[in-house]
């Protein structure tokens, strides 16, 4: 059975990413109990949550890496949940970082950069390495571009990661626990790199644990708790004033 | 290093010493290392070594295909492929077990009685086809262990990218679990080398058979000892190739020294 392509809504002005009813179970564990969440063009939404409140499996089932057992989730107006709708193509339009940088080991950086563009949307080589170069200048990594992943350190391994999510240019970036793996000092320079995203407009949901640069970068956090949202707005609201015990609980024991 | 060459030499003096006074080495020394046996078998036999390597290139192939498609086939998951796996599974299972002899009994002689074409098919075709289908087995069950080798997460970071299945298994899960086995493959890749020496039993006119034909002319064994020494030096080359290229994407792709 031929998969319909992607397209997004004609005329769609609304959220970039809508989350409606979303039910994702895992046998007998419910992870996400109806969530409801919408992502604006060129905003940056931050989930928290403890371990198991269902921020990371939000993030998969956006990517349609987890199917959903009820609700829809639409990209850009079009229901990506739609089992007609094509995966690959859905996928393609989002990118991914996860906390591991699950770089292609046998892949040079450069590659690894290039490889999407190259073999699902079909840009020539020269091109998807041209942007690619300018990619890695940016993050000021372009002497690596034709070492292999091991050599880079974890920071800038995931500065990799995160440019080679972007070099396709997707509509939404989704951002899983992106420094969790990385020492504190490598921490700042992944941070950076998602600040100046913010300042170009990048639209991203991101799950962190970073409750500091929650604060400076969110547009809007999103507090997760038994896969529902327990409080949302704007950071200085939801951090600095949480009027949910569960967020002042979580805040309390990671701010300590 | 001074130890290490003395108790070589010390090794090799008492083999020679033990070897050449057992009683009957006069015999055996004319019988299976004859020069002069040596330099005349060895034109017709390096000819007949011409028709494995020929049958080995064109088995090779004919393996890397079969194998990917076998090893690939059983990776796949959901309902729908049950049979594909269970008919790969069988197909290994089957091939492993059975000896690489009676498969090329099977098919060396089986075939040609089904009497599906006029001519006479070449031997050496019926032994390549017979080399196929039992490395194929083989080399599937290593590249399977391979596959399964690859972090899941290189899976979904692929996925995620928007690759489909098969790309994610061209560019991405296959090179990393050929990498993981490439020992292995070369392993099989020297058996490989030795048992096309095989096809032989069928009538094919290679290195072994020349021998054996000198050897029954002569009655003299030296002709044996010239392709054992030839099949040596064709799979030399190979064995350090693989080494070193291990050593070269081990240099390449990871970080620090090895522990």
């Amino acid at each position: 059975m031929a998969k319909l392509p992607f397209e997004p809504a004609t005329g769609h002005l609304g959220p970039v990413l809508d989350v409606r009813g979303v039910v994702k179970r895992f046998g007998s564990n419910i992870v996400l109990r109806g969530l409801d969440l919408a992502v604006d063009a060129h905003e940056v939404v931050v989930l928290l949550g403890a371990s198991g409140s269902g921020k990371s499996t939000l993030l998969r089932t956006v990517n349609l890496l987890e199917r959903v057992d009820d609700g829809q989730i639409f990209l850009q107006g079009t229901d990506i949940t739609d089992p007609r709708i094509d995966d690959d193509a859905v996928r393609a339009r989002i990118g991914v970082v996860f906390q591991h940088y699950n770089l292609f080991p046998h892949l040079s950086v450069l590659d690894n950069i290039t490889l999407a563009a190259r073999k699902v949307h079909g840009v020539p080589k020269q091109d998807a390495q041209d942007k690619g170069m300018s990619l890695l200048e940016r993050i000021g990594l372009a002497q690596f571009a034709r070492q292999f992943p091991d050599r880079l350190s974890g920071g800038q391994q995931q500065r990799v990661a995160i440019v080679r999510a972007l070099a396709t240019s997707p509509q939404l970036l989704l951002l899983d626990e992106i420094t969790s793996a990385l020492d504190p000092v490598l921490v700042g320079e992944v941070l950076d790199l998602v600040r100046e995203l913010k300042e170009q407009g990048t639209t991203i949901l991101m799950a962190t644990h970073e409750i500091g640069f929650a604060r400076q970068v969110a547009d809007r956090v999103v507090f997760l708790e038994h896969g529902r949202i327990a409080e949302q707005g704007p950071p200085e609201q939801v951090i600095d004033a949480p009027s949910q015990p569960a967020t002042r609980d979580f805040l309390a024991r990671v701010l300590r | 290093m001074l130890v290490a060459v003395a108790s070589t030499l010390v090794f090799a003096a008492v083999i020679a010493v033990v070897l050449a006074n057992s009683p009957g080495w006069q015999v055996t020394r004319e019988t299976f290392l004859s020069p002069q046996y040596f330099v005349e078998a060895l034109p017709a036999v390096a000819s007949g070594l011409w028709l494995n390597i020929r049958v080995l290139a064109v088995a090779v192939l004919g393996v890397a295909v079969l194998a990917v498609l076998l090893a690939t086939m059983r990776s796949l998951r959901g309902p729908v492929f049950f049979p594909l796996r269970v008919l790969s599974a069988a197909y290994t299972d089957l091939f492993r077990g059975m000896p690489f002899i009676i498969v090329l009994y099977l098919i060396g002689f089986g075939i040609p009685a089904l009497g599906l074409v006029d001519h006479v098919i070449p031997v050496a075709l019926l032994g390549t086809v017979a080399l196929v289908l039992t490395y194929s087995s083989y080399v599937a069950e290593v590249l399977r262990a391979g596959l399964e080798a690859v972090h899941p997460s290189q899976r979904l970071a692929a996925r995620s990218m928007g690759l489909s299945h098969g790309k994610t298994l061209r560019f991405v899960i296959i090179p990393q679990a050929v990498r993981k086995v490439t020992p292995a493959l070369m392993n099989d890749f020297i058996s490989m080398q030795k048992d096309v020496g095989l096809i032989s039993v069928l009538g094919a006119v290679d290195a072994v058979r020349a021998a054996q034909i000198h050897q029954g002319q002569t009655y003299n064994f030296t002709a044996y000892v010239v392709a054992g020494v030839l099949f040596v030096l064709i799979s030399w080359p190979f064995i350090r190739l693989s080494d070193w290229y291990s050593a070269r994407l081990r240099e390449r792709e990871q970080a620090g020294g090895m522990v």
